[in-house]
């Protein structure tokens, strides 16, 4: 099946939520005005509708994440889902159980969505189209291809900060060639008809022919930042390189490092996002970090909500498929 | 036993015969074209009308999982699809377990083959001693028990100084060195083209870089050592205008390249469809088509199926913890004449690269032509029958193609080994 339309039922509803790529401008919108309406509810005493009572959610993490593990269960909690969750890294796989088996065992315990993070890219591809019917996958990130979710949080925040995609300029900085929170802004940006996006880093960290992604390719940062309205940072991921990338975080954060001087390039209102965990000295300087553009923890509270939408879309799609059988 | 092959079209590159007229076949070989010989008296007639003839297809790549690997595949199985394919002769790389790199590997192989009797199967050669790319296997002995050439297959070499004395060692006992150039370090843990298509999937890249540097070296080393070198599975534009320049300056250097890479690029990777993981990887269609016109202007000489038949699980997981290969033994020949119809090479020319050119790399005395007197490998089939490729009902133990539902043409009707015909229309006959 094609990576674009498994994640569609016949319906053109989401059934899967695996990459932004092919999706419609029209249902990312639904998702952000869905995850609108839901951030009332964690403001409310009661923390909870009752959308997917009697749903089962399982986390199925074969990578170690504290924050979007965590926001997906609240997600999940305030729908009033039973969560479950797993962490694979220290458990069957090590026992020489394959994927395949794992979903299997998991599916027989009648289980309605997987949340999954995976190392390898088209993991989540993979697990959709080996999945039973009724089941739900929404990607939590897979290898180096897609995080959907993070990557409409961070649209859900720019479009409450800034309105309108479409006059704004957007800078990615950093390890693009690793990152799939990336890739999956990208393609949610110019799905969504953003002006511009731009992404800056040294030669060794942007991924071939880069821009054939839709993005302007930038090496100077200075040059990059001048003028926009956005400016996401990408963590260094130390533990993917595995190779001569850089000389030296030193090195790396005075030329790639957000600090004062070069975000004062960018427009004076312009906000500083980051997907999370933020290495301080690294890629972004403390006082960027916790200053008044600043709008990390923001992000962090709207995964919440964004979260809650997503699953909420697709469980519409499965009571259909459950009505049907 | 006498056959006669009658009113079939002849094709056999070697001689330039390209006509219909009568096969004569007579105790194993080949005995006369057009007119009988003298008192020829046949105990079979086959009927070949509308059907062509040609020699039994030679496939210098294709892997038959025996010994080490059975439960992928047999050299029984393989064989047996190899005939229904119309292949008769079949060079497999030494990755064994254990490795091809001593005479009773080589035997064990071709004695098992020679029991089953549905090819000729010729192991290559281990260039360095379990392939661990720094001690020279014992290629003398190795050559002896029937070894066709050495190979260090996609293992890499400790370094180029071991390159150098493969190649002069080699070369002092007149063998083929049978190379794939991949630098491991550039190839790093990739899996795919690096390209717009491992960008956009996130997947782990193989630049172009990596075939062409390492080509570059072995060839600087072949133009020096005088070494005779056959690379294999070249997928680059680069490469090919690197051997087209190799072979202008008269270096004994010759190349193939499968059959797939000749039809798939990395955008059949789009769907991370696990049967489109190969090494060395599909490439942009710029280098497929640099590829198709490097048949067309015979610097690669010869197409091999690259066989890797594998279990069902072996593809069943994320793309990059998938075994790369495809099963490929079945659409060597239609995905061959796939080419005429693409009008990259003529009928006999693309009969060439997987018969005659084939035997020319591989130095055989006899086979690949249909000249009297050599031995009767014949491959007949029916270029206009059209067909599915069902996994249903593939010969090969290994299922794993993405050729499933393509419809192909041309078909093997028979196939004769040694005069004795093994292959009636989809049935072996034992």
């Amino acid at each position: 099946m094609n990576r674009h339309t498994i994640q569609l039922d016949a319906q053109n509803r989401l059934r899967h939520f695996l990459t932004i790529e092919g999706l419609k401008r029209s249902l990312l919108i639904e998702i952000m005005d869905l995850a609108e309406s839901f951030s009332g509810v964690s403001e409310q005493s009661v923390k909870k509708v009752p959308l997917l009572r009697g749903k089962t959610v399982v986390n199925l993490f074969f990578e170690p994440s504290t924050r979007t593990r965590t926001t997906f269960e609240l997600a999940a909690k305030r729908l009033s889902a039973d969560v479950l969750n797993i962490n694979i890294a220290a458990s069957a796989t090590t026992k020489g159980e394959t994927l395949l088996d794992t979903l299997h065992n998991l599916e027989a315990m009648h289980c309605d969505m997987f949340v999954v993070r995976h190392a390898s890219s088209g993991s989540a591809h993979f697990i959709a189209s080996h999945v039973a019917p009724h089941i739900s996958v929404i990607n939590a990130g897979d290898g180096r291809h897609a995080h959907p979710t993070q990557a409409m949080l961070d649209m859900f925040t720019i479009r409450r900060l800034k309105g309108d995609f479409h006059k704004l300029k957007v800078a990615i900085v950093g390890d693009l060639l690793h990152s799939r929170v990336a890739r999956s802004q990208i393609h949610a940006l110019s799905t969504l008809g953003v002006d511009e996006i731009r992404v800056i880093g040294p030669r060794t960290l942007i991924p071939a022919a880069a821009e054939t992604l839709g993005v302007h390719v930038y090496h100077d940062m200075r040059n990059g930042l001048r003028d926009v309205d956005v400016v996401i940072m990408l963590r260094l991921q130390y533990e993917r390189m595995n190779g001569a990338f850089l000389p030296s975080e030193h090195e790396y954060f005075q030329v790639y490092g957000l600090t004062e001087d070069k975000l004062a390039l960018a427009k004076p209102d312009a906000i500083v996002m980051h997907p999370g965990p933020i290495n301080r000295g690294v890629e972004i300087a403390s006082d960027i970090a916790d200053g008044r553009q600043s709008v990390i923890l923001q992000q962090v509270t709207h995964g919440i909500a964004v979260r809650m939408a997503v699953m909420a879309l697709t469980m519409r799609s499965h009571a259909a498929a459950l009505e049907a059988t | 036993m006498r056959i006669r092959i009658s009113h079939g079209r002849i094709i056999d590159p070697a001689s330039g015969v390209d006509s219909i007229q009568d096969l004569y076949i007579a105790a194993g070989c080949i005995v006369a074209l057009g007119r009988a010989p003298a008192g020829f008296s046949a105990d079979r007639t086959l009927d070949a009308q509308g059907l062509i003839v040609c020699p039994g297809l030679i496939d210098l790549r294709a892997q038959l999982r025996e010994p080490g690997e059975e439960h992928k595949a047999t050299i029984a199985s393989e064989t047996r699809a190899a005939a229904q394919s119309g292949i008769t002769t079949l060079c497999c790389p030494p990755a064994t377990t254990p490795v091809v790199d001593t005479p009773a590997v080589v035997n064990l192989i071709r004695n098992r083959a020679r029991q089953i009797g549905l090819a000729k199967v010729l192991p290559l050669g281990a260039l360095t001693r379990g392939l661990d790319g720094q001690q020279l296997t014992e290629m003398r002995a190795l050559k002896e028990a029937g070894c066709p050439g050495v190979s260090n297959d996609l293992r890499p070499l400790a370094n180029l100084l071991v390159l150098r004395r493969a190649m002069e060692y080699a070369a002092t006992h007149d063998l083929t060195l049978f190379l794939q150039p991949e630098d491991a370090a550039l190839a790093n843990s990739g899996c795919v083209h690096e390209g717009p298509v491992a960008t956009r999937l996130g997947l782990p890249g193989i630049p172009a870089m990596a075939e062409t540097t390492a080509l570059a070296s072995m060839l600087a080393l072949a133009e020096q050592t005088g070494a005779r070198c056959h690379f294999q599975l070249l997928t680059t534009e680069r490469a090919v205008q690197m051997i087209a320049e190799a072979q202008a300056q008269g270096l004994p250097v010759t190349a193939d390249v499968s059959a797939y890479h000749l039809q798939l690029t990395d955008l059949d990777v789009l769907d991370f469809d696990s049967l489109c993981h190969v090494r060395p990887p599909l490439r942009s269609q710029r280098d497929r088509d640099a590829l198709r016109n490097g048949l067309g202007s015979h610097v690669l000489a010869a197409i091999c199926s690259d066989h890797q038949p594998h279990e069902a699980d072996a593809k069943l997981a994320p793309f990059v913890e998938t075994a790369p290969g495809i099963s490929g033994l079945e659409t060597l020949l239609p995905l061959a004449l796939k080419l005429v119809d693409q009008n990259i090479l003529s009928l006999s020319a693309a009969i060439a690269t997987i018969t005659t050119h084939p035997a020319q790399i591989l130095r055989l005395q006899d086979g690949g032509t249909l000249s009297p007197g050599q031995p009767a490998d014949v491959c007949i089939f029916d270029p206009l029958h059209y067909w599915t490729l069902d996994p249903h009902h593939m010969h090969s133990r290994g299922h794993n193609t993405p050729f499933l539902d393509w419809e192909l043409k041309g078909r093997v009707v028979y196939t004769l080994l040694d005069g004795v015909l093994i292959h009636e229309r989809g049935a072996i006959l034992e």
